[in-house]
């Protein structure tokens, strides 16, 4: 009989206050109380899809120069401003959005606010600010593409998704260098607008009265962003031969996989959750457990799925030690075509539903965590009711509807691969395996 | 600063219950039954630094194996009792100590202090265990060092300029040579030395009643053999009189970067001086507002970014003497490196003879407890600076007192704090980028 201590009831998490509401204009605002530390966490959401091809390079500009100063603050004045509210406001961009980050002590939230609404509505960018950080983005840009995990990324994006934006991501310095602070001041005008924008806000504060002051504090920012038209995301074309990168001097080899996936409102959405689970998606999985705690090649694989607003993608990520790249390739293919073929067990299962309730839970319980979570979801029209409700989905799952998951999405023969590591080890070994392509 | 503006700042507050067993494990208890999640941390007295000439890196090794199995678990077991159970869990090796730990619904709670005693006890250590995980450690620093740009950077080659004795100064990461002649009879002394309880700390926090949590955490580690604490040496070396430099060469990087590094005051005799310069490392680097950041970024465009901190993984609390403010730049022209030296002095022997303007002292505290008390909102983050602060400190409460304590410090302090970074007593680390096209 085993002596490991049998779990004990377990305790309900409180219930949350909320309150929602969609102000005049057109910014939706969330607010949840949850107590804890006395701040309150912000992320301000505005959608930024694009077909433009210069639109990475002027949206990661505009993300370095947003916070550079407005009305009489300049860059120095408004960064001591929020830095003495006890805060921190910080922009990040992709494909799909513009993210406006921050957290406050409580007793600065309505402040902070007031400061960021200036901004939105009276930016700055001044031209030495847009030069200084031009010149920065694309050294930020040259030490990100020097590291091999992005190379890969930007490989797999190409080889997945050709020309679409989304395989665009990433500017090119060339793009950058061409960014003027007109482009800059312009785009901030055409999208970095209310309507269509989701504020989430977290914290130690009354829902009702952090949406007084977002209300009052958004009241003068108006405005519509133009309907953007993007081509759907292609199909990826299967059986295009691995794609090696070639990175000479590298120790390790970087392997990417990748195919589409469905997004959390579709019907396999939680059976692929657990599937993907069980494969890669936590330690305890059938991939970690092979590569790295039975054969030593890697630190640790990770399999994962992404959502994003034109689709959902599955993406394996490691990296192996360039002298296994083949062998860890050929013990990933097998445990792919594996689980596509043979049911998962009922063990496995019960273990990955467990840890997905548990993780989220976990996930969620700071304000930070929630905030993030909240925002992400707010583009899929989703809020807190998914995450009180996922556990459900979750129970409802048996083991043959997690196997077929499996046997629908992790087929080896329908992923998209990219290597990157030093050519002259790796495409022989991986050559064996199948068809290998090398970069130019 | 005027005496009518005292500044306030808001102070967490916990309700911290200590407990020593007979076996000498030390205990701290921090209820919150806000949500149904626990934390477990054991903390064990011993880092990079303890490890023998010809061990580097065994103490990172060590923490590997201590998830391999244990007395009464296979390998492979740890891990999927935590998992299934709604956990995660992770461990990490510090200059000064180990920790390891999990996040867990509270129905796991008793599960989580089994899994924890279980290893205390006895981890499996055997040739296979060892011979696997030395690959994968191996595989860890390929991934965070060796195929990285900047990898280890400054962490594993700064303190090889600033320091003197092999204790402080060798790569805690391990070379390779020394990671392969490690031997399952090293790791079995290793774990009798040091990981007896009485040299460990554990830390439970959140939906626990601390009775039965007491009773429980007897009834699974009081059983545990007592074994001697082991002496810890002190590691101290004084400040440097005379400015050192070394190159680095990093094959994937493509811009140069360069790594300044200081010997500070005891961080725990010392408190007050070590809080005065963590207040400076802030003034010099937080945000764009900071002097480093404006002169050298926003004015001079010598520098692509540039940080100040103290702690060599930049956590002011995780080491006792010696511990090291570190500043670190990259930077487009490799030519550049004398002005920016010059600038970084410049800025600081500004702040040494003019003193602060108006309100900047209160706005970098301030945002510094923002910063210390966002990082106390997670259940296991709470639990692990619990004992990281029993451990170190001693006293769990201090990070209670922390924001009195900053508020305390004066201008003067800060001036003193940056009248000591003289160019002649620091360590010059020079990243060359071998990346370079």
């Amino acid at each position: 009989m085993s002596l490991v201590p049998e779990l004990t009831r377990p305790r309900r998490a409180k219930k949350l206050a909320t309150a929602e509401a969609l102000l005049r204009n057109g910014l939706n605002v969330v607010a949840v109380r949850k107590p804890g530390v006395p701040l309150v966490e912000i992320r301000l959401r505005i959608p930024a899809l694009s077909a433009k091809t210069n639109r990475p390079a002027q949206a990661n500009l505009l993300a370095e120069t947003l916070l550079t100063g407005t009305g009489r603050l300049g860059r120095a004045g408004l960064a001591a401003e929020i830095q003495a509210l006890g805060g921190e406001l910080s922009v990040g961009v992709d494909a799909d959005r513009l993210l406006i980050g921050g957290n406050v002590l409580a007793t600065g939230f309505g402040p902070l606010l007031d400061l960021l609404a200036k901004v939105l509505t009276a930016p700055k960018y001044a031209e030495i600010e847009i030069e200084t950080e031009r010149d920065r983005l694309i050294e930020r840009l040259t030490i990100a593409r020097s590291r091999s995990g992005v190379v890969a990324a930007e490989a797999l994006g190409k080889r997945m998704w050709g020309e679409h934006p989304y395989a665009l991501d990433l500017p090119t310095p060339e793009w950058v260098a061409a960014t003027t602070a007109k482009q800059v001041r312009t785009l901030h005008e055409q999208i970095v607008l209310p309507q269509g924008a989701t504020l989430v806000l977290v914290g130690d504060l009354a829902p009702a009265k952090m949406i007084d002051l977002a209300a009052g504090a958004f009241g003068r920012w108006k405005g519509a962003p133009a309907k953007s038209r993007v081509p759907k995301l292609p199909e990826p074309t299967p059986g295009l031969p691995l794609l090696v990168v070639d990175r000479p001097g590298s120790v390790q080899s970087s392997v990417r996989l990748g195919r589409p996936a469905v997004p959390r409102s579709h019907p396999d959405s939680p059976a692929l959750q657990l599937a993907n689970l069980i494969f890669g998606g936590y330690f305890s999985s059938r991939w970690t457990e092979n590569i790295r705690e039975d054969k030593g090649y890697t630190y640790g694989p990770h399999s994962r799925i992404d959502h994003h607003a034109l689709g959902s993608t599955l993406m394996f990520d490691v990296e192996v030690a360039t002298e296994v790249t083949g062998p860890a390739l050929l013990e990933t293919l097998y445990e792919l075509g594996k689980i596509a073929s043979l049911p998962v067990t009922e063990a496995e299962v019960t273990s990955v539903r467990q840890y997905a309730i548990g993780a989220l839970a976990l996930s969620t319980a700071t304000q930070a965590g929630l905030a993030s979570t909240l925002s992400a979801l707010s583009a899929f029209g989703l809020g807190l009711d998914w995450v009180l409700e996922h556990p459900a989905r979750l129970s409802a799952l048996t083991v043959e509807d997690v196997s077929a998951a499996a046997a629908t999405y992790f087929a080896p023969s329908q992923l998209t691969g990219v290597v990157v590591g030093d050519a002259d080890l790796i495409v022989r070994p991986l050559g064996a395996l199948g068809p290998v392509e090398l970069a130019e | 600063m005027p005496a009518a503006k005292k500044l306030k700042l808001p102070s967490p507050s916990f309700d911290l219950t200590h407990h020593t067993l007979g076996n000498g494990l030390r205990v701290v208890l921090a209820p919150d039954r806000s949500a149904p999640v626990v934390g477990v941390a054991v903390l064990y007295d011993v880092g990079f630094r303890s490890e023998p000439e010809g061990r580097t890196g065994f103490a990172h090794l060590f923490e590997h194996l201590m998830f391999q199995g244990s007395a009464n678990l296979d390998k492979l077991e740890h891990f999927r009792y935590v998992q299934s159970s709604g956990g995660t869990f992770n461990g990490s090796t510090h200059f000064d100590y180990t920790n390891y730990f999990e996040a867990l619904p509270s129905n796991a709670l008793e599960r989580g202090l089994f899994l924890e005693a279980d290893r205390m006890t006895s981890p499996r250590i055997t040739a296979d265990n060892l011979a696997n995980q030395l690959e994968v450690v191996k595989n860890e620093i390929r991934v965070n060092v060796m195929n990285r740009p900047y990898g280890g950077f400054p962490w594993i080659y700064l303190p090889a300029v600033l320091f003197d004795t092999f204790a402080n100064s060798h790569n805690g990461y391990g070379g390779f040579e020394d990671l392969e002649s490690a031997t399952v009879e090293d790791a079995a002394a290793f774990f009798d030395s040091y990981y007896a309880p009485s040299n460990a700390v554990l830390a439970v926090g959140g939906d626990l009643g601390v009775d039965d949590t007491l009773a429980l955490i007897e009834k699974h580690f009081g059983g545990i053999r007592k074994r001697p604490r082991p002496k810890r040496p002190n590691f101290g070396e004084p400040p440097l009189n005379e400015e050192r430099r070394t190159q680095h060469h990093d094959p994937h990087a493509p811009i140069p970067a360069v790594a300044i590094g200081y010997r500070i005051p005891d961080p725990i005799g010392k408190l007050d001086a070590h809080l005065a310069n963590l207040l400076l490392t802030e003034i010099l680097s937080d945000g764009d507002a900071s002097r480093l950041q404006r002169r050298l970024v926003q004015r001079d465009h010598l520098v692509t970014d540039i940080a100040a901190y103290l702690g060599e993984f930049g956590d002011p609390f995780d080491e006792r003497h010696p511990s090291a403010l570190t500043i670190t730049a990259h930077y487009p022209d490799a030519r550049t490196l004398e002005a920016i030296l010059a600038a970084i002095d410049e800025e600081i022997s500004s702040v040494a003879r003019n003193g602060l303007n108006d309100g900047e002292l209160d706005r970098v505290r301030t945002r510094l407890v923002s910063v210390l008390l966002r990082e106390l909102d997670a259940v296991l983050s709470r639990t692990l600076e619990f004992a990281k602060f029993e451990l170190i400190y001693g006293r769990a409460e201090l990070i209670a007192e922390l924001p009195a304590l900053l508020a305390a410090v004066t201008e003067d302090d800060v001036r003193k704090a940056a009248a000591a970074l003289r160019p002649d007593r620091r360590a010059v680390l020079e990243l060359v980028a071998g990346g370079a096209e």
